[in-house]
């Protein structure tokens, strides 16, 4: 008995072992597949960003379409502060983080009383604005050139010095420590009873709410946990290109996310990096192959709508392979 | 000063009126489907752009006039091939395929007539300002104030008299009611669309003939549009139109006095009245959940 539920285990486990393992190798293979490592890097901070946005989506079931703005004031938080005011990556970090997560918590709580397509609305409009600071404030965020003229920071980690400055690979296994603990710290609030509370609002809103549940707070919680990690994924994003620009928090990077999440599975916990994984690597593959990759970008959109809705760990599940 | 801030107000004003119509487009829509219909401003681009393949063939007018049904007609087949498959499901799917069809169609349309801007020829004596005192007021200007009031009255009176317009308003009511009734629902809402992307059409040529023709030219009014709604309350047509013109107005005062905020005025006045009166200035009660 005991044997057999330690079986098991092992058989339930040996996805997410073999993903961990993908995971931590992937810089070594990257150069023999055709990518480079910087593409494995952008896989890790998009699956992030898909999996916290999922976080909302997939198990709070309320769409957001603006997390964009998110992602984009966490990348300018992290450049702006090390132009202008402390050349150190952990504090830019940490400022890109903070505001993002507050614009989150200020605006959440102007439309958690909306639901459904209107929430998605709403989120949308409220992305643009962040958009225009950035497109329009010429003189700190560099306007539709974007921000450039800074570089991300050695770590000094007391006892030794983390070159992510130099070393490519060495800050691919940065921005992937942070994806576990990000991802580590998800699966538990997932796990606990605020997790739960959060599955039985998006099965039955009504029911919850008889049970005394206060809906409005958790849906806002959810919103700016959701949000505080696509802000950190922005910052990895902007250390990632030394470089950030009004693009990141347009509307069509949050499409971008959604259509990561939902491509790779929005009922699963690691269906969105997946989700991620495929959407980058194609879109980098398309855009070097033709000019019309936004056609390409777009025709996946409509045919995983109209023909893999559950996305792709949906579509192994529901053959029983998984 | 009086000129300027009259200037900016009629520029607001047409702004607004830009952004009414595509929101008229997206409520009718939204309030029988429960689509956001992201292609909205691709379809736009497109009914501009036909104009402009048509004119050498039917002149100014023509052009005016066909355009727009060309557009609803392709509309009317896509809703029929894909949008119709998503009603009734969650609305995260119809987001993401109107999206998609919104990339599609700006790359088709850079595809087909090119990435840099044309220009939109307009009959001379309509690019005349009327006095010189007020310069700002062209021929063109006041045309295409007084085409989108036309159609909007229209809008208006089909809606309320014809059999399709009681019948749609009916469906935004009780959709399953209405098919009880034995009317056609799939047709019915097969129709409503259409008549949101002729609109839409409509003002892609109107604003190419201010704007000039570009492919981006939908997506820089879609997102007001969405503000139009939001603040006149959804579910409400009438306060669509009086969303779309008051956000057209506030971004018009607005570049008088702070011009690098023009844009971002609009959502903060989203904000406000999310944060005062979140069903909108004319939204029906219990319509947000």
């Amino acid at each position: 008995m005991n044997r057999e539920a330690a079986v098991n285990w092992v058989r339930q486990n040996i996805p997410t072992v073999l993903l961990w393992v993908v995971l931590l190798t992937m810089p070594f293979w990257m150069k023999a597949v055709g990518g480079y490592t910087e593409l494995a890097t952008r896989v890790v901070v998009f699956g992030l960003a898909a999996m916290a946005l999922n976080f909302l989506l997939g198990f709070t079931g309320t769409l957001s379409f603006g997390h964009a703005a998110y992602f984009g004031i966490g990348a300018y938080g992290v450049g702006l502060t090390i132009k202008y005011l402390v050349p150190s990556t952990a504090v830019g970090m940490l400022v890109g983080v903070v505001s993002g997560t507050l614009a989150a918590a200020l605006i959440g709580a102007l439309i958690v009383r909306l639901r459904g397509v209107y929430f998605a609305m709403v989120t949308i409009a409220f992305g643009q604005v962040f958009y225009f600071i950035a497109f329009r404030w010429n003189s700190v965020t560099g306007g539709d050139d974007g921000l450039n003229g800074w570089q991300r920071q050695a770590l000094k980690l007391g006892w030794t010095t983390l070159d992510i400055q130099t070393h490519d690979k060495t800050f691919y296994y940065f921005a992937l420590t942070c994806f576990a603990l990000s991802a580590l710290t998800m699966a538990l609030l997932l796990k606990s009873p605020f997790g739960r509370t959060l599955v039985a609002i998006r099965e039955n809103e009504r029911r919850a709410r008889f049970l005394g549940i206060d809906v409005e707070r958790h849906l806002w919680l959810s919103f700016v946990i959701s949000c505080a990690f696509v802000s950190l994924a922005g910052t990895l994003y902007a250390l990632l290109n030394n470089f950030t620009d009004p693009r990141a928090l347009r509307w069509d990077m949050s499409g971008n996310f959604v259509i990561m999440a939902v491509l790779g599975g929005m009922r699963s916990f690691w269906g969105p990096l997946i989700g991620a994984a495929i959407f980058v690597v194609l879109q980098d593959y398309v855009s070097s192959v033709t000019q019309n990759w936004m056609s390409v970008v777009g025709l996946v959109f409509v045919l995983v709508v109209l023909f893999f809705p559950r996305g792709v760990l949906g579509l192994l599940r529901g053959r029983g392979k998984l | 000063m009086l000129q300027l801030i009259l200037f900016n107000i009629f520029n607001g004003l047409i702004v607004g009126a830009f952004y009414a119509l595509m929101a008229l487009g997206l409520s009718l829509i939204l309030n029988l489907s429960g689509v956001i219909n992201f292609a909205h401003g691709g379809f736009l681009a497109l009914g501009a752009y036909l104009a402009y393949s048509l004119m050498p063939f039917v002149g100014f007018w023509g052009a005016l006039l066909l355009a727009p049904f060309l557009t609803a007609a392709i509309g009317l087949v896509i809703e029929r091939l894909m949008i119709r498959r998503l009603y009734g499901r969650d609305p995260l799917y119809s987001l993401l395929l109107t999206f998609g069809l919104a990339y599609i169609l700006e790359d088709v349309t850079r595809f087909i007539w090119g990435a840099q801007s044309l220009p939109y020829p307009i009959p001379a004596w309509l690019t005349r300002p009327l006095s010189t005192q007020f310069f700002f007021l062209t021929g063109y200007r006041l045309f295409m104030v007084l085409l989108v009031a036309l159609a909007v009255a229209a809008l208006f009176f089909i809606l309320r008299y014809t059999r399709l317009g009681m019948r749609i308003r009916a469906g935004t009511l009780d959709l399953e009611t209405v098919s009880a009734l034995g009317v056609n629902v799939r047709v019915l809402r097969n129709l409503n669309f259409g008549l949101g992307i002729y609109l839409a059409g409509l003002a892609g040529v109107l604003a190419a003939g201010m704007l000039g023709l570009q492919p981006t030219i939908g997506t820089s009014l879609i997102m007001p549009s969405f503000v139009a709604i939001i603040v006149g309350g959804l579910g409400s047509l009438p306060g669509t139109l009086v969303g779309g013109l008051l956000i057209g107005i506030a971004s018009g005062l607005t570049t008088v006095f702070f011009p690098s905020a023009s844009e971002a005025v609009i959502y903060v006045m989203m904000g406000l009245v999310l944060l005062l009166r979140p069903r909108g200035l004319f939204g029906e009660e219990g319509r947000l959940q």
